[in-house]
């Protein structure tokens, strides 16, 4: 008989392999299902992987992909330091959608203002914004005991029906002949987060997406603040025998990961969005969990993670343009890739033995 | 009867309809949630079991079959949540997500080629003179053969947890799996159960929503009912009768919401879809907040992993 015995340490080993293990395996699943739909699996797969990196118009895709990897990696470095202190934000798709309502707001109400301040002063609307969003389960949860996971959650409908609100009422654009959606941020130069470098994909977001790895490296693996935090959720009474106070840990965590998404949002709509629709959030924010996942928690490999990630949206919108492949596809395939993940991820904490043998 | 535009008898009757989905899967997730695991999936489940439970009937042309198939939908992805969680002793929170972001895609992915169409009629309860009765028969006895199934497998459910040796011992794994374990009870056995129990019932309310509510497929058409189904198993403390309440409460103010929207009032419509989670988080507060000790209504091991070590 299998079983499982549990190991003393987690293997590090099995930590870093997994999630190659994951990638792996996702790829042969999805395989069957592309074959399943009746398109040529290698095909497939190689064009979601292969061919806008090295593809015939592999130029311009590199560009893109900072750009879908911007806002994933932004978000889910926040959420994996609530994650590892064991305090589950996964509304960060609200957060995101507030950020770029709040960042937004500001730039028409000034409208059409030259000021060089706009676009700091937006991208502080959009951290208090996200951040504020955040605190509300924060403060539920320490004030009443409600849950973070519910309450983070609902606020993701919330936010979204206070977008269309906003979409087709306050912020719609007066000179829009009617169709809703705001002023388009991209004419409106003060406002504009342009791409830095041409050709890169390289904007303000991918900026603060890298300095939010290094942040959330130093704090997690060089500060004693990310200790406390660890320890927080691998053994939340030592933590709290060691000072941790669990109130103002979640108010920390909620508020970390809440303003990144806020930025997140910020930069997306000021820059390939462009305006304020019922229906620009692209679900980075529940994609960023897969990120944060896939990249184990740790700054570095959400990184890579949010590449990868960034890489499937992309060679998934190829594949609906070349194999008609439907679009609903590369999200099943991201499920799964989360599902093999979570799978794999036993072999870092127990090993394999074969009972029988020894008996 | 009409107050403020509003036709109170229609509101009440429609209720009935408008909670059964959340009705449903607040029932199977309760049953999963007292045998120790928190599963988050309920979302994902929902909507696999409205495109399975569509897909069969439209394709057999019985209601009842695509409610089936509804159900074995459902319990099929919480089986998958089981194998993760109680096998491979995956993290429950991350796992259910996953279940959920993945039910999403797939359900898009069948449900492509069965947009558009309506499902057979799912019929409703021949009451006779019981239906005549003004007010009353239109709010009690003018429904479909399901609402009156999913108020059954309510109080049967509880009669189960409350009164039956099986329910007590899943109650039991809820509370101490350890002690359960040390007493012989097969823990995982009896929560890979509950959660396919769940499942199904998340599969179920699901299948109503595409089957009668709505009725057609569209994608996402759950619309975050799974996530409400959740909070009510906490608003009710995590007992049955308590979760009929909860989600009749939620189905008025839902029913009470889309009256208001055809009422016409000059209340923006998406501000107006807002209310039922903006009342769902309102009412997580005060029930936690007038039980202080409110964590003691929980099961003692909910969202912990089992893992045997001998």
């Amino acid at each position: 008989m299998i079983t499982l015995v549990k190991r003393p340490a987690p293997s590090r080993l099995w930590a870093w392999s997994t999630p190659l293990l994951a990638v792996l395996a996702t790829m042969i699943a999805g395989g069957v299902l592309f074959a399943l739909l009746g398109k040529n699996p290698f095909e497939a797969i190689r064009t979601i992987f292969w061919d806008p990196l090295f593809g015939p118009n592999a130029a311009y895709f590199r560009g893109q992909l900072l750009v879908k990897a911007g806002p994933l990696i932004l978000i889910a470095s926040g959420l994996a330091v609530g994650f590892r202190a064991g305090v589950w934000n996964i509304g960060a798709e609200g957060q995101y959608v507030i950020g770029a309502i709040c960042g937004a707001s500001v730039a028409l109400a000034a409208y059409p203002a030259e000021s060089g301040l706009l676009f700091p002063a937006m991208v502080l609307a959009a951290a208090i914004g996200g951040w504020a969003w955040g605190m509300i389960p924060a403060v539920l949860k320490n004030r009443f005991g409600v849950s973070e996971i519910l309450v983070s959650l609902m606020l993701v409908y919330v936010a979204e029906n206070l977008l269309a609100y906003m979409a087709f009422g306050p912020l719609k654009n007066p000179q829009g002949f009617g169709f809703p959606g705001s002023r388009n941020l991209q004419q409106y130069p003060a406002a504009h987060n342009p791409e830095l470098i041409a050709g890169t994909g390289m904007h303000w977001g991918v900026v603060a997406a890298l300095l939010a790895v290094a942040g959330a490296y130093v704090l997690m693996h060089r500060h004693i603040a990310g200790f406390r935090i660890r320890v927080a959720g691998e053994a939340p009474r030592a933590a709290r025998f060691s000072g941790v106070v669990p109130a103002r840990l979640v108010a920390f965590c909620l508020g970390l990961s809440g303003t990144p998404a806020g930025l997140a949002g910020l930069f997306e709509v000021a820059g390939p969005a462009g305006q304020i629709t019922d229906s620009f959030n692209a679900g980075y924010g529940f994609t960023a969990i897969i990120v944060a996942f896939l990249g184990r928690l740790h700054p570095i490999g959400i990184l890579l993670a949010g590449l990868l990630m960034a890489l499937t949206y992309i060679g998934g919108d190829m594949a609906q343009l070349m194999l008609q492949l439907p679009a609903a596809a590369i999200q099943v395939f991201q499920g799964m890739l989360l599902f093999f993940l979570l799978g794999f991820d036993f072999l870092t904490n127990y090993s394999i033995r074969i009972r029988g043998a020894l008996a | 009867m009409i107050i403020g535009g509003i036709d109170i008898i229609a509101l009440v009757a429609t209720l009935m309809a408008a909670s059964t989905p959340v009705l449903l899967a607040a029932t199977g997730e309760l049953v999963a949630e007292k045998s120790g695991v928190l599963n988050l999936g309920v979302e994902g489940m929902m909507i696999m079991g409205a495109v399975g439970g569509f897909a069969a009937a439209v394709s057999t042309g019985s209601p009842v079959l695509g409610f089936a198939a509804g159900a074995v939908a459902g319990a099929v992805l919480a089986l998958l949540f089981a194998f993760l969680t109680q096998v491979l002793l995956s993290n429950q929170v991350a796992t259910g997500l996953a279940l959920t972001l993945f039910g999403l895609g797939l359900s898009a992915l069948i449900g492509k080629g069965f947009e558009g169409i309506r499902p057979p009629p799912t019929a409703k309860v021949p009451f006779g003179p019981l239906a005549e009765i003004p007010g009353l028969g239109r709010i009690l006895f003018s429904h479909d053969w399901m609402v009156y199934f999913s108020l059954l497998l309510v109080a049967a459910t509880w009669a189960f947890l409350r009164h039956s040796r099986a329910g007590l011992i899943l109650r039991a794994v809820g509370e101490s799996h350890d002690a359960a374990h040390a007493l012989g009870y097969r823990v995982v056995a009896v929560r890979i159960g509950a959660l396919a129990f769940g499942g199904a019932l998340a599969g179920l309310g699901g299948a109503y929503l595409s089957l009668v509510r709505v009725p057609q497929w569209t994608e996402g058409m759950t619309a975050g009912a799974g996530w409400i189904a959740l909070a009510i198993v906490v608003f009710a403390s995590w007992r049955a009768e308590r979760v009929l309440l909860g989600a009749y409460l939620f189905g008025g103010i839902t029913a009470a919401q889309l009256q208001l929207q055809a009422a016409g009032y000059a209340i923006p419509v998406h501000l107006l879809s807002m209310a039922p989670f903006v009342v769902t988080i309102v009412a997580l507060v005060l029930i936690t907040a007038l039980h202080r000790q409110g964590s003691q209504a929980a099961p003692a091991s909910l969202g912990r992993a089992f893992h045997a070590s001998s």
